[in-house]
């Protein structure tokens, strides 16, 4: 009978053959779809051992203090370059803050609007239309932001803060490119508005109907059931939800690059109309016309301190969801 | 967002309805006024992309290499190397995403899945020019810019987008089908290859076509690895021997030209890439949602 169970694959009569078969079969699916899982965890191990390796010089030779100072010249020190990544950090630092500063609210009040108030029709039509903001590519939204945001920027936007914060050392005078770091942040702004837009509209739609429901029975209006349901218990993802659009700022490199205004030259100044460089800009910037080897490096460097900055946002994000979603599964 | 606008406990009695009509009026106002606000800018900028690059946009302007100077001449070369370049990135990270996901999703126990779903969030979260700095040195430092390297680093972006939106169709599989197969005397790599992904291929392909639409207008990776060729080699299809010509380098390096006429050229490259891209990723939403209402019915 060992012909016909062969051909006729009767369910229990399964040949030695096949069987066989099905046990490599398994085998080798689980082994190669575990070799492409372990292959992320290498590419991560690599990228960081690669990153590292390359800035090794600059580490050797700068130190720590590398962090701490803001010259960034090739030709200091007999031709052997000096270089510093604190001017990088200021502008990233303050690109960024500006980012989620303003962009922060904004995407909250959106992920507000797409998930408790609008109407849905009205929903289904603004939702897809924020998030196709992200789907513009920063080298684009950056050519924008060179001959269309700057302009207006010198002329009109920068002219008005100025005339009413000027008091303010943050706002001093604007611009005679429109380029700059506050053109920079504005355009960051832009880019991480429909990321916490759709993050945070995820998250409140994950809210409790009963819960929303009963802060309205009690009387509360649409808003005291938002601040005090809504908002309160979602804090803790909206707090991942920043850090993630944080991320996103900080490693912009394109679109910044290309509106920044900075050129070889580095400094810090307070006023953040004027232009300036952060650390993804610079290593985009140069890159590919290092003057030096330790010029090369130090850009690795710069690369290590970015990849710190991504992988500790992105961690801290992951460990906060992480640690509610448990929290909440031991409180049921 | 200001919470603090009314006393620590904003459930509690506070006896003046209207002061919390009031209130709750100007935020919805201001909820509404913020998505309006993304909607405009919207609006804005695919107004200026549209109004300045139309007329860019020929004939000519989709099958001629740019000129060697001056105005004239349009983006062929960069058309052409923007989807080899993409379309090889999709190649390599295809395969892999769809492995990850299978892993995750139907071998993998809770704990060896979570420090790898880690792994991929946080590739997912890396700056992309600091995987382009890794690309960089892995594979440009020595032996100079290859087309390849850019679709790597493309790849590298592309494989956590794709084996996530993979896994996401993957759970919508019902359990049954799994279940009725497997009493049926199917191996599991037969359930897994035979029932499993036919039954989620449609929504793995928008998953795909919608990691491809984000690959196609990276352009940190692609200004570290294939940014440098020569302006008369006209379209070519040697991934492997140099670097190749693509739309955003193109709208990169035209920015930086003084001349109106270059900056014209950045306009259309920008209609183009920026029309690829919605078409494509519109198209795929479309589609995933539908596929999705489909499983889940």
């Amino acid at each position: 009978m060992r012909v016909s169970t062969q051909t006729v694959t009767a369910p229990g009569a399964i040949s030695g053959n096949r069987g066989r078969a099905d046990r490599y079969g398994d085998r080798a699916l689980l082994g190669i779809t575990a070799l492409a899982s372990l292959l992320v965890v290498a590419v991560i191990a690599f990228i960081i051992y690669q990153l590292i390796d390359g800035a090794e010089m600059s580490m050797s030779t700068f130190g720590i203090a590398f962090v701490g100072h803001d010259i960034w010249n090739p030709v200091l020190n007999n031709q052997n370059g000096v270089f510093g990544a604190a001017a990088f950090l200021y502008g990233t630092a303050v690109t960024s803050a500006m980012a989620l500063l303003i962009g922060g609210p904004i995407g909250i009040a959106i992920g507000l609007f797409l998930s408790l108030l609008a109407p849905r029709r009205v929903g289904a039509v603004i939702g897809p239309l924020v998030e196709l903001i992200a789907a513009i590519p920063s080298v684009v939204l950056g050519l924008w932001g060179v001959l269309v945001l700057a302009p207006a920027m010198r002329t009109t936007i920068q002219p008005a803060i100025h005339d009413v914060f000027g008091w303010i050392p943050l706002f001093g005078s604007p611009s005679l490119t429109g380029l700059g770091l506050f053109t920079a942040g504005t355009i960051l702004t832009i880019m991480v508005i429909p990321i916490i837009a759709s993050i945070s509209r995820e998250l409140f739609l994950s809210v409790p109907k009963e819960l929303q429901e009963g802060a309205l029975a009690l009387g509360a209006t649409r808003w005291e059931m938002v601040r005090g349901v809504v908002l309160a218990s979602t804090r803790p993802g909206l707090a991942a939800t920043l850090i993630l659009g944080l991320s996103r700022a900080l490693g912009e490199a394109i679109a910044v690059l290309q509106v920044d205004g900075g050129g070889s030259s580095s400094s810090i100044s307070a006023n953040i109309f004027g232009s300036g460089d952060t650390l993804a800009a610079r290593i985009a910037n140069a890159f590919q016309s290092p003057t030096s080897t330790l010029e090369s490096s130090s850009l690795f460097y710069l690369a290590v301190i970015l990849l710190v900055l991504g992988l500790g946002t992105n961690l801290a994000a992951q460990l906060i969801v992480r640690r509610t979603t448990l929290g909440n599964q031991g409180a049921h | 967002m200001a919470i603090a606008l009314e006393g620590a406990n904003p459930l509690g009695p506070s006896g003046n309805l209207p002061r919390r009509k009031r209130v709750d009026r100007a935020m919805r106002a201001s909820a509404t006024g913020a998505a309006l606000l993304a909607v405009a800018v919207l609006i804005i900028v695919i107004a200026s992309i549209v109004g300045k690059g139309a007329s860019a946009l020929s004939l000519d302007f989709f099958t001629k290499a740019p000129p060697l100077d001056g105005a004239g001449g349009g983006i062929l070369p960069e058309i052409v190397g923007t989807g080899l370049i993409v379309g090889l990135a999709t190649a390599f990270a295809l395969p892999i995403g769809i492995l990850i996901a299978l892993f995750l999703n139907e071998f993998a126990s809770p704990r060896v899945a979570y420090p790898i779903r880690l792994a991929l969030d946080l590739l997912n979260g890396l700056p992309s020019i600091v995987i382009a700095v890794f690309v960089y040195g892995l594979l440009v430092i020595g032996s100079g810019q290859k087309g390849v390297d850019g679709s790597i680093a493309l790849a590298i972006i592309m494989v956590p987008l794709i084996a996530r939106s993979t896994q996401e169709v993957l759970r919508l599989v019902p359990q049954s089908q799994r279940d009725a197969s497997l009493a049926l005397g199917m191996s599991r790599w037969r359930t897994t290859l035979g029932i499993v992904l036919p039954a989620c291929l449609s929504g793995i392909i928008t998953g795909a076509v919608l990691a491809i639409a984000r690959a196609a207008g990276e352009t940190a990776p692609l200004l570290l690895t294939t940014s440098f060729f020569n302006p008369n080699q006209g379209t070519t299809a040697n991934l492997f021997g140099q670097a190749i010509p693509n739309i955003p380098m193109e709208i990169f390096t035209q920015l930086d030209q003084a001349s109106p006429a270059d900056h014209a050229r950045a306009w259309g490259s920008a209609l183009v890439l920026v029309a690829l891209i919605l078409l494509v990723s519109v198209t795929a939403r479309v589609l995933l949602a539908r596929s999705r209402r489909k499983m889940q019915r």
